[in-house]
């Protein structure tokens, strides 16, 4: 099974992106799997986690996740407060939004730290600096985890039709400049 | 063909009152209310529900209007929460003494004080003698498929009780799933529409729900008690015949993991359920002889299964997430009756974990067997646990 958490602010999207990529792995990927945010009140400006887990078995677990294969940071202030590495899997990734290098964070762990400026890529696509999708783009790209026409599915199905074709193009863009890169 | 959708256990919760076609809808939309009367709303909205939707001012309200519909032999459904359902206590009872089939889903939330919106059992268990059928389900496929089925157990004419599915807030609520969502067609040939005479009729003239004296109180009461025993039967008729239309079943009133040769077994509603099982697995992997049961049904309470299981094992550890100050956890009370049959030989402890939405790890249900190892090898344990704890 694959735990994954995404890291961002109340109204970034992050539970949005937790479920789109739930939702593309298995009805439209063929696997199983589940999507739940924090829980409680919900507060835009918020730390927010979501969750997704994918597996191709039924998934029975409903506790918490408390050790991850990948980690999704939409914001990078919020490292500052808190430690995006924990439970991060030995061999596992850590994904932020940033426009600095892997290496500036300086993260002491056995782990896989890649960036990506997610912030740009949403402003020129979406012309808004909402990042969720484009994190979602970078993921299937960097994992395999989903296919690219899944997420193209999902976001079809959740999204506004207004909004679809943006989000779809950002995710492309995403997808496309970090296919290729090795890790 | 069944669809598969990605669905929260509201929303999936919604899909199925969708398909049970019920005429009256009444909520009182605001905290604790739950996103399944939100999406029913949403379905009504669109058209692609024909139903009354009532907005009314409170729970006890809702509870009293889709008694009204009931009466009019319409098929009504509510939803609620945590202390909204402490609100409609007083309805509750009437409903059920009424015998309207009335079916309910009560996301599991604490109860004040201290304030908390998280999840756990107290609310709907200090309901458990309001008179209605209480299911507990493990995720939003069962919530959806328990939904549907309900209304087949609720307006069976031998059961006519009200039911309350319980489903886990946050865990089961707030998370997506994929979850298959059977067609029309199929559902319609399970679920026909709704007949009943007890309802009103310018035809057929009676009085419902009126008052009963002192010589008559006791009868209607024991047709209650009955209709609760008739339940028993009819819940596990109706899990079948589901299978056989849907292909999913869920045991009836309990579910048994990896139980027949086992030495000590925990005991466990809800989604906690699942999470167990891994549990089992990895422990039977090791060489442990340990079992599941998923209690599905507290009321009408599977005493007999209970009885037999006594005899069966050396310990039973049973998860309460509630606690009947005074005494233990309410549901730990019940099953250490049922197992206590004379001579029984067997062991109990009582696990109070998951309080007002802490987790239950994969962790603290392997914890909760090293008791239940100690018991089954003759071992002295303290019978109330809680789990967690951060002072003993």
């Amino acid at each position: 099974m694959i735990e994954i958490r995404w890291h961002g602010r109340g109204g970034h999207g992050g539970f949005t992106a937790a479920r789109l990529l739930g939702l593309a792995a298995s009805v439209y990927g063929g696997n199983y799997a589940q999507a739940f945010p924090s829980f409680g009140p919900e507060r835009r400006g918020a730390h927010v986690l979501g969750f997704t887990r994918i597996d191709s078995q039924p998934i029975n677990d409903h506790s918490q996740v408390y050790n991850c294969d990948y980690v999704i940071v939409l914001d990078e202030t919020l490292m500052e407060t808190f430690d995006v590495t924990k439970g991060i899997k030995e061999g596992g990734l850590l994904l932020i939004n940033s426009s600095k290098l892997p290496q500036d964070f300086n993260i002491q762990k056995n782990i896989k730290v890649h960036t990506l400026n997610a912030g740009q890529i949403a402003e020129e696509v979406l012309g808004v600096p909402i990042v969720n999708t484009v994190m979602l783009g970078a993921i299937a790209a960097l994992t395999g985890i989903v296919e690219l026409d899944a997420v193209y599915q999902a976001i079809d199905e959740v999204m506004a039709p207004e909004i679809r074709d943006r989000n779809k193009k950002a995710v492309e863009v995403a997808y496309n400049s970090i296919k290729g890169v090795s890790l | 063909m069944e669809k598969k959708h990605f669905l929260s256990g509201d929303e999936a919760v919604a899909f199925a009152v969708k398909l049970c076609r019920p005429h009256v809808i009444a909520a009182y939309p605001i905290t604790p209310q739950t996103v399944i009367v939100e999406k029913i709303s949403e379905f009504v909205a669109s058209g692609e529900m024909d139903c009354q939707y009532l907005h009314v001012e409170s729970e006890h309200s809702a509870m009293a209007a889709c008694m009204g519909a009931s009466l009019m032999g319409s098929r009504t459904f509510t939803a609620t929460s945590s202390q909204g359902l402490l609100y409609m206590c007083e309805m509750l009872h009437y409903v059920s003494g009424s015998r309207y089939p009335i079916v309910m889903v009560n996301a599991n939330r604490t109860i004040a004080a201290p304030w908390n919106i998280f999840g756990d059992h107290r609310d709907s268990l200090s309901q458990r003698d309001s008179g209605w059928i209480q299911f507990y389900v493990e995720n939003a496929q069962e919530a959806l498929d328990v939904t549907i089925q309900a209304y087949k157990i609720a307006e069976d004419p031998k059961v006519s009780l009200p039911v309350m599915i319980n489903l886990d807030g946050y865990v089961l609520t707030h998370t997506y799933e994929l979850v298959d969502v059977p067609p029309q067609e199929l559902v319609d040939q399970f679920l026909p529409a709704f007949q009943t005479t007890n309802k009103l009729d310018f035809e057929k003239p009676k009085s419902l729900s009126f008052s009963a004296p002192p010589e008559w109180q006791t009868e209607f009461r024991f047709q209650q008690f009955e209709a609760m025993e008739i339940a028993k039967e009819v819940i596990n008729q109706v899990d079948k015949e589901f299978g056989r239309v849907f292909g999913r079943t869920y045991g009836g009133l309990i579910h048994e993991y990896c139980c027949r040769d086992a030495d000590y077994v925990l005991v466990a509603m809800g989604s906690v359920a699942g999470t167990a099982r891994i549990v089992v697995d990895q422990l039977r992997a090791k060489g442990k002889k340990v079992g599941l049961v998923k209690l599905r049904s507290y009321r009408p309470f599977p005493k007999e299964y209970f009885q037999d299981l006594g005899q069966r094992v050396q310990a039973v550890g049973v998860i309460d997430r509630d606690i009947s100050f005074g005494y233990e956890g309410a549901v730990y009370s019940d099953v250490k009756a049922a197992l206590y049959r004379p001579g029984a030989q067997v062991k109990t402890v009582n696990f109070i974990a998951g309080l007002s939405g802490r987790d239950i790890t994969k962790e603290n249900l392997a914890q909760m067997y090293e008791p239940l190892e100690a018991l089954a090898l003759g071992e002295k344990v303290s019978e109330i646990q809680f789990t967690g704890l951060r002072w003993t």
